[in-house]
């Protein structure tokens, strides 16, 4: 059992900025135990020393030439987005602001 | 007919790109209606292309080794002004600035691309069931699924509406839908083909495909999608393998592990299948050995901890600012929820949470970094399985193509149908399902060839030794 509380789940749902009916919330709380549950099986392992591998190969600093290429087309980026006004995106106001 | 000898006589000017697209879409549009494999026919896109590459061949120029041939586009790959959904409703209506480089390579070498298939919403599943429009149906059996999350690109190819047809592979999801259709599917080596243009769902186990119907046309098409691109950084700094000239290289003096890890859990009519693919292989000169790798027994509980956190992290770009849906609210962060909350299905929200949850403050050290701990025993258990054998074999999928509904309830059984395919991506290898019999009701089973990084040429070469002894 992994003791995902309801309160987690809902805790994790507004820091991924989801919003959960009381329902959703009961199955998810559900679903996302047993998942957690079978994850368990990797808690048991002693696995001091062992160094985490977050990338299958070692690539480091990546770099290209710094020169000018093509970019995309802001008038084709700006036709695609929900909004935009002036050549940027358009968002509704943020919380607080004054207008 | 297959990629290969289509693209021959296209080149000598015996069929034109046309005729061959012509044919593609009245398959197309026999069948999409039921089967729901493409999201989107892009006509006037191919008919243009069929043409140019008819005008290539009528001056005397060659259009490349895949002249003419029609290939499907798993549609989590952008394609500039051309829809890309990556099967999600916040993404509805979004015609990307740009085109992922596979596709750009195709089209470089002849290919004919004529719409972008069905998957798994951002690429979470394996059934093709978490789509937000619809199932795809197996073409050989459209009460089952045909996998997933690829299950579109397969169907595709499957059901003859394409010659080849891309993919992604995360888990499985080139391998397995592979498997259920009947077809050939490739997981290459992480970084061997460029990811620029593919719409992420975990950047260190991502990668790009081929589905074919022969062993070959899957050779040559990935010949042609890889080799470095700068426009990815995480792509393999060398040119593409030689694949298909390595074909005939068969399996003598080779050594193969059969490994008891991928058939455990498998049904008995897979595991029958892959003991006669190990057969068939030592009857071609290879000698066969068992083996037990423990450690892949981790690799669900690892991928399933990994894979969310990198989604988490990857899909918090979706916040209906700069592209796709926007649900409108009166302040900016109750439209970046309201627009998330309707734009994602279930599957989606699922696996943020899980991720988000897996790399929280306070469980970080518990989960995603001992995810990370494993991932290293992993890779470091296969370098050793390497080093007594050049090849593992054992199933790809448990079962074949189950039905509709089977595993939507419970999220951790669908989980489950990639327990074979997982530990490839998690140690950034090679695998291979090729199709070796059949099982229950006469559908097909897929048996999995796998290898150490940059192991293609070998692996293609055992794969066409099954697929001549099937």
């Amino acid at each position: 059992m992994s003791g995902l509380s309801r309160d987690e789940v809902a805790h994790v749902a507004h820091l991924a900025r989801l919003h959960l009916s009381e329902d959703e919330l009961t199955t998810f709380t559900e679903q996302l135990g047993q998942v957690l549950a079978h994850a368990a099986d990797l808690q048991s392992l002693d696995l001091t020393g062992v160094p985490p591998t977050a990338h299958p190969f070692d690539l480091r600093n990546v770099v290209r030439p710094d020169v000018v290429g093509e970019s995309l087309d802001p008038a084709e980026v700006l036709a695609e987005a929900p909004d935009a006004e002036d050549g940027r995106f358009a968002v509704p106001r943020i919380l607080g602001e004054d207008l | 007919m297959n990629a290969i000898d289509l693209a021959a006589r296209v080149r000598r000017g015996e069929v034109t790109a046309s005729t061959a697209l012509a044919e593609s879409l009245s398959a197309i549009d026999a069948r999409n209606d039921e089967l729901n494999v493409f999201l989107h026919v892009d006509r006037d896109g191919a008919e243009a292309r069929a043409r140019a590459v008819d005008d290539a061949v009528a001056a005397g120029r060659d259009p490349g080794p895949l002249a003419g041939v029609p290939v499907a586009l798993k549609d989590n790959l952008c394609t500039r002004g051309v829809p890309t959904t990556a099967s999600s409703r916040i993404l509805e209506g979004w015609r990307p600035p740009y085109t992922a480089t596979v596709v750009e390579r195709l089209v470089a070498a002849g290919a004919v691309p004529v719409g972008k298939t069905n998957l798994d919403e951002f690429a979470m599943g394996s059934s093709t069931e978490t789509s937000a429009f619809g199932p795809t149906r197996n073409p050989l059996d459209p009460e089952r699924v045909p996998g997933g999350s690829s299950g579109g690109s397969a169907a595709s190819v499957a059901a003859g509406m394409a010659s080849l047809a891309l993919g992604s592979d995360t888990g499985g999801s080139i391998r397995q839908p592979a498997a259920l259709c009947g077809i050939v599917g490739v997981k290459p080596t992480y970084g061997l083909v460029s990811r620029y243009g593919l719409i992420a769902f975990a950047s260190s186990l991502d990668q790009i495909g081929p589905f074919a119907r022969s062993v070959a046309d899957a050779a040559l098409c990935l010949e042609v999608i890889a080799g470095h691109d700068p426009r990815d950084t995480t792509s393999l700094p060398e040119p593409a393998p030689s694949l298909v000239s390595h074909l005939d290289d068969g399996v003598a003096g080779r050594r193969v592990g059969l490994v008891s890890e991928l058939v455990e859990g498998a049904d008995a009519d897979v595991v029958a299948q892959v003991e006669r693919a190990a057969a068939a292989l030592e009857a071609a000169g290879a000698r066969v050995v068992r083996l037990s790798i423990p450690e892949l027994r981790l690799g669900l509980s690892a991928y399933y901890l990994i894979a969310p956190a990198e989604a988490s992290s990857n899909l918090a770009r979706y916040d209906g600012v700069r592209y796709g849906r926007r649900v409108a609210a009166d302040e900016l962060g109750a439209m970046n929820e309201a627009t998330r909350t309707l734009g994602f299905g279930d599957e989606v929200k699922r696996r943020i949470m899980l991720g988000t949850y897996a790399l929280s403050a306070g469980y970080y050290d518990a989960y995603y970094g001992q995810a990370l701990k494993v991932r290293t025993r992993m890779i470091e258990a296969f370098r050793q399985a390497y080093e007594q054998v050049d090849l593992l074999l054992g199933a790809t999928a448990p079962s074949v193509a189950f039905r509709f509904g089977e595993k939507t309830a419970n999220p951790l059984a669908m989980y489950l149908s990639d327990v074979f395919t997982i530990p490839t991506n998690l140690a950034g290898e090679a695998a291979v399902s090729v199709p070796f019999g059949t099982g229950a009701a006469g559908l097909p089973i897929g048996v999995q060839l796998l290898g150490p990084g940059r192991s293609e040429a070998r692996l293609l070469a055992a794969a066409r030794v099954l697929e001549v002894a099937s």
